[in-house]
């Protein structure tokens, strides 16, 4: 088969060699190495963004199985697959970014015989074991519908009330504990972002991230792959995106009042120059954007609003994680560029899988239904720069 | 029972014995480099410093109810009866998450090492176990360190503040910071000056608890939750059966 190069398929493949680069420096020269993380700052970009955004965005698997199966939903029914790959994928990447992370990777099992129940860490170590195990089976239909395999399919659906509530559930746990892991630095975290109620924003913002994601992947799969965009199921979506950032506008603005943090907020200072940033992103131009019902039924404005609230999410979690310790240590933290690499080369191994598993699986099985009919040369071009047509989005 | 250090800033001539001590006690390199660095580093565990004609040292504060044993997801901390926060390396996956939490910033990192160790002042629990004081205790000149029981140490730095209040600030830090330390300062400065976090910053209470409020609700939530999520599905799709098995009736009747 020849192989075409294209732009994607370049940027995808430096993007790759320079992570690569990154991980053997990481590997053979140490976390010091490669890194900008010192004793003051113990956890940089790849906790930042690898983990607590990675984990997330994957929060879309968790929300649409929920709103499917556990409230019956069946509108939504055509999203469940590429939300529950996402998810999946998210896992497995949040755990390869683990593995950079971590200084001792090679004793990550101790997690399993060495547990001390009073660490948050501990328990969002076990929900994302236990939540990866779940996605699996919950993904494994997929792989069984391909190779025609019944059998496990039936046993897979009689236990799946049981795998929907276990999903559910260690979504919640985990969401929310990424939020309880800062509960314990009130004196080093900056007060705009060190709050009781960091569990419950952290899982109220993962639900509205879910939502946007969804909402993102799907325009994005029907841009890359040619697919019919489902406009009413994206439009239920929009419609539920806005009313859970209305929520969690209200859970922050409460937060801010409780505290009596509204008169700081709005003074001009460099932290809260990043506040205002991730507020603008998350609420103010995604709740003004969907309130026109003429943007709520345009798939571009909805592709749009779900991306700019999800920047905003993102910085926010970034805000949390770095932002808001920089005055405590008294100097920027700025990743190295081989940070910035190692995640480069994960999110875009994510999009590759996407494109990977989208071809070669039933993700959208109406799709392959209709693919079938057209001739083979057409669909090959589009599939194979959709693999790779992502790299660098 | 529990043993603890006493550092008293007014009685410290800034020798650095302490330091030098504790290199050879963790078998860490000690030269006039290391002694001219004035951070605490992953070599090296307590550091001197020195502001106008006034000393402070700084240190792991061993405290009541440790961050870092509470943070650490394999436990590889533990506070032990004797008073030492100790470290378990082989148990250690490297997470980091003790550096986060601890207040006092007190746990360092092997960031050259490819099989890095969390490194801090572990206060000789050796030694201690042996009923011997700490290294840095043991050498100090002037007995600005001093090694003892806690109790024994609150009385005797309450009664120096007593019987010369003009020469301390009135306060006994590490006595109630973060719910108690193992290691008292008492000094004429700011403690705040050499880098120590703010008594009004960091509280009296136990930086576990703020995360244990949270984490002792999860055995309770987790069967309440699992319920309600079980209900919901159980009626959303006993609904489906039920308008299945009507029309099924219907079908039959109209048969």
């Amino acid at each position: 088969m020849k192989i075409k190069l294209t732009f994607w398929k370049i940027v995808f493949m430096v993007i790759m060699g320079l992570g690569l680069y990154s991980a053997f420096i990481r590997y053979f020269y140490g976390l010091g190495a490669v890194s900008n993380m010192t004793d003051q700052f113990p956890w940089g970009l790849w906790i930042g963004f690898d983990c607590l955004c990675g984990v997330m965005l994957a929060a879309g698997g968790f929300c649409v199985i929920g709103a499917v199966y556990l409230f019956n939903v069946q509108r939504l029914h055509s999203v469940v697959r590429p939300a529950v790959l996402t998810a999946f994928l998210g896992y497995l990447l949040f755990i390869v970014g683990l593995l950079f992370d971590l200084g001792r990777p090679w004793y990550i099992w101790h997690q399993l015989i060495y547990m001390n129940p009073h660490s948050v860490m501990f328990e969002v170590g076990m929900c994302v074991m236990a939540y990866t195990t779940v996605l699996f089976f919950e993904f494994l239909p997929n792989v069984l519908e391909r190779f025609n395999l019944k059998t496990p399919i039936r046993w897979i659906k009689k236990i799946y009330a049981v795998l929907v509530v276990l999903g559910i559930l260690l979504s919640t746990l985990h969401q929310s504990s990424l939020g309880s892991l800062y509960l314990i630095m009130p004196s080093k975290l900056h007060p705009f972002w060190y709050t009781p109620a960091l569990p419950f924003l952290f899982f109220g913002s993962a639900i509205a991230v879910g939502l946007a994601m969804t909402i993102f992947e799907s325009t994005q799969s029907a841009k890359a792959f040619g697919r019919h965009l489902e406009l009413p199921v994206l439009v239920e979506l929009g419609g539920a995106l806005l009313v859970a950032l209305w929520v969690n506008a209200l859970l922050r603005f409460e937060d801010y009042f409780h505290r009596d943090m509204l008169g700081q907020i709005i003074k001009p200072s460099y932290e809260a120059y990043f506040l205002w940033l991730e507020l603008t992103l998350a609420f103010v131009i995604p709740i003004t954007m969907l309130s026109f019902k003429k943007v709520r039924l345009s798939p571009n404005g909805l592709y749009l609003a779900s991306i700019i609230s999800l920047l905003g999410f993102i910085t926010n979690r970034l805000n949390v994680s770095l932002t808001g310790f920089e005055t405590y240590v008294g100097h920027h933290y700025v990743p190295k560029w081989t940070e910035f690499s190692v995640t480069l080369m994960i999110i875009a191994s994510g999009f590759a899988l996407f494109g990977l598993a989208v071809k070669y699986l039933p993700i959208f099985p109406e799709e392959n239904h209709r693919a079938e009919r057209r001739p083979r040369t057409e669909i090959r071009p589009v599939a194979a720069t959709a693999v790779l047509g992502h790299a660098g989005d | 029972m529990s043993k603890a250090l006493l550092y008293d800033a007014t009685l410290c001539i800034g020798c650095k014995q302490c330091e030098s001590a504790c290199a050879q006690q963790n078998k860490l390199p000690y030269d006039d480099k290391v002694a001219a660095e004035s951070v605490q580093s992953e070599h090296k565990y307590t550091v001197v410093l020195t502001k106008d004609d006034k000393f402070m040292r700084r240190l792991c504060m061993h405290c009541e109810h440790p961050a870092c044993a509470s943070a650490c997801p394999v436990g590889a901390f533990h506070k032990t009866k004797e008073g030492p926060v100790v470290y378990d390396v082989w148990k250690c996956i490297g997470c980091r998450y003790c550096m986060v939490a601890c207040a006092f910033a007190q746990p360092k990192y092997e960031w050259q090492s490819l099989n890095p160790r969390v490194r801090k002042c572990i206060m000789c629990p050796d030694r201690v176990l042996a009923g011997k004081p700490t290294a840095c205790a043991e050498i100090c000149p002037t007995g600005a360190t001093k090694f003892g029981e806690r109790e024994d140490l609150i009385k005797e730095a309450q009664d120096r503040i007593r019987q010369n209040p003009s020469n301390y600030l009135p306060r006994i830090y590490g006595l109630n910071e973060v719910g108690g330390t193992s290691v008292f300062i008492l000094s004429s400065a700011n403690v705040e000056e050499f880098g120590y976090p703010a008594s009004a910053k960091i509280g009296d209470t136990p930086m576990p608890e703020y995360t244990g409020r949270v984490m002792s609700k999860i055995p309770d939530f987790i069967p309440v939750w699992s319920l309600v999520l079980g209900g919901i599905y159980w009626i959303s799709h006993r609904r489906e059966e039920v308008a299945a098995a009507e029309a099924e009736e219907k079908n039959g009747s109209a048969r």
